[in-house]
């Protein structure tokens, strides 16, 4: 099993918390994994993207430009990545701020409206377990409870209070996540 | 003791395998792209616990003449840097080899010339292997493709530079420092209570005095000295070559590719084998000594040699020596910050094999 994600929005969306707590997750499932940033320039408000691989066996290049898994968190990122992904790939988008939706035929397409939902919670910043959760309802390859692990040691101790909100986005955004039939 | 695993970025594990292997010293600028390295040890704050000194020196320049004088009196220091921080110390690096002091460099490699770029590249080839200072030296050169080579090298590192007396460099780029993969860290080593019989730690009345120098005024003991560097390094390229091989048996199409490019080419390989060609890698672990004679066999049985690494070919020439003309070698690799894609090496095979 090798799954090739890549996670893209903008910087302060928490792109590349959400693939660093992906990666602690699946070495407490005991698989290979990487976790290869886009560094530069980039702040706030910029872009940022990060390819997380998770794979039974010993990954060979962390650099890759196909992937089985999109997770897009706004449109330059979709505009970017709509075309790397694999045929029968699958892409997960927050519909906040997009105009243009995905419009290939060829892969699975599903909509998280995590933006939305983190508001409604009053916690903006469990949008991207919001959208952690959603991809793990649509591919269960790593155990909530090794989330909640990976959490534990990405998380500084002092916010260690704030593990069962974070729980509790994971379980949101599996409930809200929805296919889209283009 | 039990090895830990841990998750890390590349410079983060050279950091933490620094103060597990006993280091004396480090001495840094901050420099993207390995800047993560001096802050894990400014927070890491191992003067507390193993005693180990780290320093933010006022310059590259400054940083390698502390790396200087920590090593004269005998002690395990490094200092790490990227791409142009590296070229401000190489007049420190080439004194060092000339004194035949043990130290250990890390270069984080960006795309350059001048301040270039801070993405990845491996366009520092040449200044690691040939001497990138000045007079006839070598640095013993290690090329982590991992992070968790990033880790091990730096306890092989220092065993190397203390063996023979020979400043080391690991040669690295920006992806592997930044990216994060498991990592096993080995046990804490203590740091040494002793130092080397050569080391400058003041007169005893008991012993001549050690001196630590590269000057030598007079042309016959300069070029005895010449000949005895030569020795060591022919004395390092017979026992220290490292290399590792992936599907080489039957390869008639040899990718040859260190660091990240090696990590690329294993997905070429993949790519490659599952239409057909019969493609295989040789890793150069250490590039000085380079393993020309493995490539050499090799060659043998190959159609096509490409040298993949992210320059414009430098590493090239060290393959082209190697093969000696009896295989047609060519290089591919993408330059300033772009790191080249494993699908663009096998087309690039491709075209080569259909004669373009």
């Amino acid at each position: 099993m090798t799954e090739e994600i890549i996670i893209a929005g903008f910087g302060g969306q928490g792109v590349l918390s959400m693939g660093k707590i992906m990666a602690y997750s699946g070495v407490m499932q005991d698989m290979e994994v990487s976790w290869m940033p886009s560094y530069g320039p980039e702040m706030r408000g910029g872009t940022a993207n990060v390819t997380v691989i998770l794979s039974s066996e010993r990954i060979s290049s962390p650099i890759i430009r196909q992937f089985d898994t999109a997770i897009i968190l706004n449109q330059q990122s979709l505009d970017k990545f709509e075309n790397s992904l694999k045929p029968g790939g699958m892409l997960i988008y927050d519909g906040n701020g997009i105009s243009r939706h995905p419009e290939r035929r060829d892969i699975n397409v599903y909509r998280v409206d995590a933006t939305e939902e983190a508001g409604r919670m009053k916690s903006p910043r469990t949008f991207n377990m919001i959208v952690l959760g959603a991809y793990l309802k649509i591919k269960p390859l790593i155990k909530i409870e090794n989330v909640i692990e990976g959490l534990k040691k990405s998380l500084p101790e002092r916010y260690h209070n704030l593990i069962p909100l974070n729980e509790k986005a994971l379980n949101r955004g599996m409930e809200i996540i929805t296919r889209i039939s283009l | 003791m039990e090895r830990e695993l841990r998750l890390m970025k590349g410079n983060e594990a050279v950091a933490e395998a620094a103060i597990r292997a006993g280091a004396d010293g480090y001495f840094g600028y901050p420099i993207t792209p390995q800047s993560e390295i001096l802050e894990y040890l400014m927070e890491a704050n191992p003067y507390q616990t193993t005693g180990m000194v780290v320093l933010q020196a006022e310059s590259e320049v400054a940083a390698i003449n502390m790396v200087y004088g920590g090593a004269a009196c005998g002690k395990k220091v490094l200092t790490t840097s990227s791409s142009p921080g590296i070229s401000l110390m190489q007049e420190g690096i080439s004194y060092i080899a000339g004194a035949e002091l043990p130290c250990l460099v890390v270069n984080v490699v960006r795309g350059g010339p001048g301040l270039g770029t801070i993405q990845p590249a491996q366009s520092d080839y040449f200044q690691a292997v040939k001497g990138g200072g000045h007079g006839d030296y070598h640095l013993i050169v290690l090329a982590p493709s991992s992070v968790q080579e990033m880790a091990d090298f730096v306890g092989l590192g220092f065993d190397l530079a203390f063996k023979y007396r020979n400043p080391v460099m690991i040669l690295s780029d920006g992806a592997i420092g930044q990216m994060m993969e498991k990592v096993w860290l080995s046990p804490y080593r203590e740091r040494s209570k002793t130092v080397p019989d050569w080391a400058t730690t003041g007169k005893l009345p008991s012993r001549q005095r050690n001196i630590i120098t590269s000057l030598e005024l007079n042309p016959e003991r300069q070029e005895e000295f010449n000949r005895k560097l030569i020795n060591k390094y022919n004395e390092i390229k017979e026992k220290e070559v490292r290399y590792e091989e992936f599907q080489c048996e039957d390869a008639e199409y040899l990718f040859v590719a260190y660091g990240t490019s090696a990590r690329v080419c294993q997905k070429s390989v993949q790519i490659a084998r599952n239409e057909g060609l019969k493609a295989g890698l040789l890793r150069p672990v250490t590039l000085f000594p380079f393993p020309s004679e493995r490539i050499g066999t090799l060659s043998g049985r190959a159609k096509i040699i490409l040298s993949v690494e992210m320059s414009s070919g430098q590493m090239l020439e060290d393959v082209l020596l190697s093969v000696n003309g009896e295989v047609p070698v060519y290089h591919f690799g993408r330059m300033g910050g772009i790191v080249t894609t494993p699908e663009e090496v096998v087309d690039f095979l491709k075209l080569k094999i259909m004669g373009g």
